[in-house]
């Protein structure tokens, strides 16, 4: 396995709250890794630590290391664009800005300085056809993203994300807030996604994790209690509290 | 008694509060309406008032009061939203935030008449530009910036973080994040903001009485160092020390139907504004 992300002896600190304790493991590269646990573990938490989005935090800190492509990414020389360009993210509630379908997908490449015009144009049609949604909106490129749907809204923000261009893609619980159809729509996308990027995904429903991931971590107060291959996690789980989270006996 | 008859009875008292406060606005409305629409015509919106101000028209107020209102907020505008997107995106929760907000609400809690004084010690004398539509304009500004500062404020607060977020997530600056995503998503109601201030500029009468308002000034103003006539004062003056208070009772009717015409017009503005946002 070629890991693409290696957490060693992570901890981390909300002032005094401990929210991660002696985390330490590694995501492969090109697979679905799924975070599951009740409200609270830690696994939120931990998704926003790889493009470090609790910068914005105050009062927080972390020991331990995490390492990206084998480079420390809360070292002093890390570029933090860099860094958010190379590790994209998906949030819970689809939001896209108030502005027009294509001006959404451009947003990140126009942040990230590409300014030609016929560049931007092939970046945001090749994006948005990587995340599905090019049928349906190629006709209404100069529509406000807010008049489609919140499944084709969320697919829009994955395809903004994608044009980024990152290796990494982190979706924090990306469908629920969705209907079931679009549910499934996007889970196919994030198994036809997983050829070119390395996915992370929070999510409360332990059917889309078993459907769509390939690694699977259960956390419980802020503990990684176990970790593996999907298919083994659900199926015979080490650990009996991963037992008892599966089966729905708590959580 | 019966407790259903007691709750009845009560919720009657309310209803009757509240269609009472509607009907006062309406009457108040209608009076001035009534007495108003016998002097309107162009003549009277569009001459220069004549005969110690008991014939013509309030060309020369109307115009004043425009040249207030765009004053006040070319000064209160900006100045407001750049300090609200400075205590809603920047300025982390704290004890300055905290002073920052008091002091916002005690401003905005000040007597106008006290920045009337304030405008005329300051603007009048100290800084030398007489009474002018500059000196109107800066005063009736710094009266109206708490209000700009608040508009803006809840239209910031209203544009959820997940926006923010993903666009840093992109890479984005915080201030690149702001100009770009935060501002457009706030602007309609920032806007309504400003028109509301602007509807209140208009009627405001202390905070001009000592630094650009004129008694009779029967032309236009060349520029921003001139006095100039405007509609809340000069209403004051029809109703109590005009040349003939009764002969002139008519115009000052007149007056007040066109300046609440204005405020009128400001406030639906501002809720077509917030309406075709959502």
């Amino acid at each position: 396995m070629n890991a693409k992300i290696t957490v060693t002896d992570l901890n981390f600190f909300y002032g005094n709250f401990q929210a991660l304790k002696n985390i330490s493991l590694r995501i492969p590269e090109n697979q679905v890794t799924a975070f599951i646990g009740p409200s609270g573990c830690g696994k939120s938490t931990l998704l926003r630590l790889f493009n470090r989005m609790n910068d914005l935090i105050e009062d927080i800190k972390l020991q331990g290391e995490i390492l990206i492509d084998g480079k420390d990414i809360y070292s002093k020389n890390t570029d933090l664009i860099q860094l958010r360009k190379n590790v994209g993210m998906v949030f819970q509630k689809p939001n896209p800005f108030a502005k027009t379908i294509f001006e959404n997908v451009a947003y990140g490449l126009k942040v990230n300085g590409v300014t030609n015009k016929a560049e931007i144009t092939m970046q945001v049609e090749s994006a948005l056809t990587r995340a599905a949604l090019w049928d349906e909106v190629k006709d209404k490129l100069n529509k406000s993203a807010l008049a489609i749907s919140g499944g084709q809204q969320q697919r829009l923000c994955i395809a903004r994300c994608l044009a980024v261009r990152p290796e990494i893609i982190l979706m924090d619980e990306p469908a629920s807030a969705l209907d079931p159809i679009s549910t499934s729509k996007i889970e196919e996308l994030i198994l036809d996604l997983k050829s070119k990027y390395t996915i992370i995904i929070v999510t409360h429903n332990m059917q889309q994790a078993s459907r769509i991931s390939d690694k699977t971590a259960f956390f419980y107060l802020g503990e990684l209690i176990e970790y593996g291959e999907t298919n083994q996690l659900f199926m015979a789980p080490k650990i009996e509290r991963t037992q008892n989270y599966i089966t729905g006996r708590f959580g | 008694m019966n407790k259903y008859l007691i709750e009845k009875i009560i919720f009657w008292i309310f209803r009757i509060m509240a269609f009472l406060v509607v009907g006062i606005l309406f009457w108040i409305l209608a009076f001035i309406a009534a007495e108003g629409m016998q002097v309107i015509s162009w003549e009277f919106i569009f001459s220069m008032p004549k005969e110690g101000m008991t014939q013509g028209g309030i060309f020369p107020a109307i115009v004043g009061t425009i040249c207030l209102m765009i004053g006040s907020m070319l000064f209160a505008f900006p100045i407001g939203v750049m300090s609200a997107i400075y205590l809603n995106e920047f300025l982390l929760p704290g004890k300055l935030k905290t002073f920052i907000n008091l002091m916002t609400d005690n401003l905005a809690g000040i007597p106008s008449i006290v920045f009337g004084l304030f405008g005329m010690a300051l603007f009048v004398n100290k800084l030398h530009f007489g009474d002018s539509i500059l000196a109107g304009s800066l005063t009736l500004g710094l009266f109206v910036l708490p209000i700009i500062i608040r508009t803006t404020e809840t239209a910031l607060k209203s544009i959820d973080d997940t926006y923010r977020h993903a666009s840093y997530a992109m890479g984005a600056s915080k201030l690149y994040t702001i100009k770009n995503v935060v501002i457009p998503m706030a602007m309609p109601n920032i806007i309504t903001g400003l028109i509301l201030g602007m509807g209140r500029v208009s009627g405001e009468t202390a905070p001009i009485l000592f630094t650009v308002a004129a008694y009779f000034l029967p032309q236009l103003p060349d520029s921003i160092y001139d006095q100039v006539m405007a509609l809340p004062y000069h209403l004051y003056v029809l109703a109590t020390s005009g040349t003939d208070i009764e002969s002139s009772r008519p115009m000052a009717y007149g007056t007040a139907l066109v300046l609440i015409f204005i405020v009128l017009i400001c406030n639906l503005t501002a809720n077509f504004i917030r309406s075709i946002k959502n």
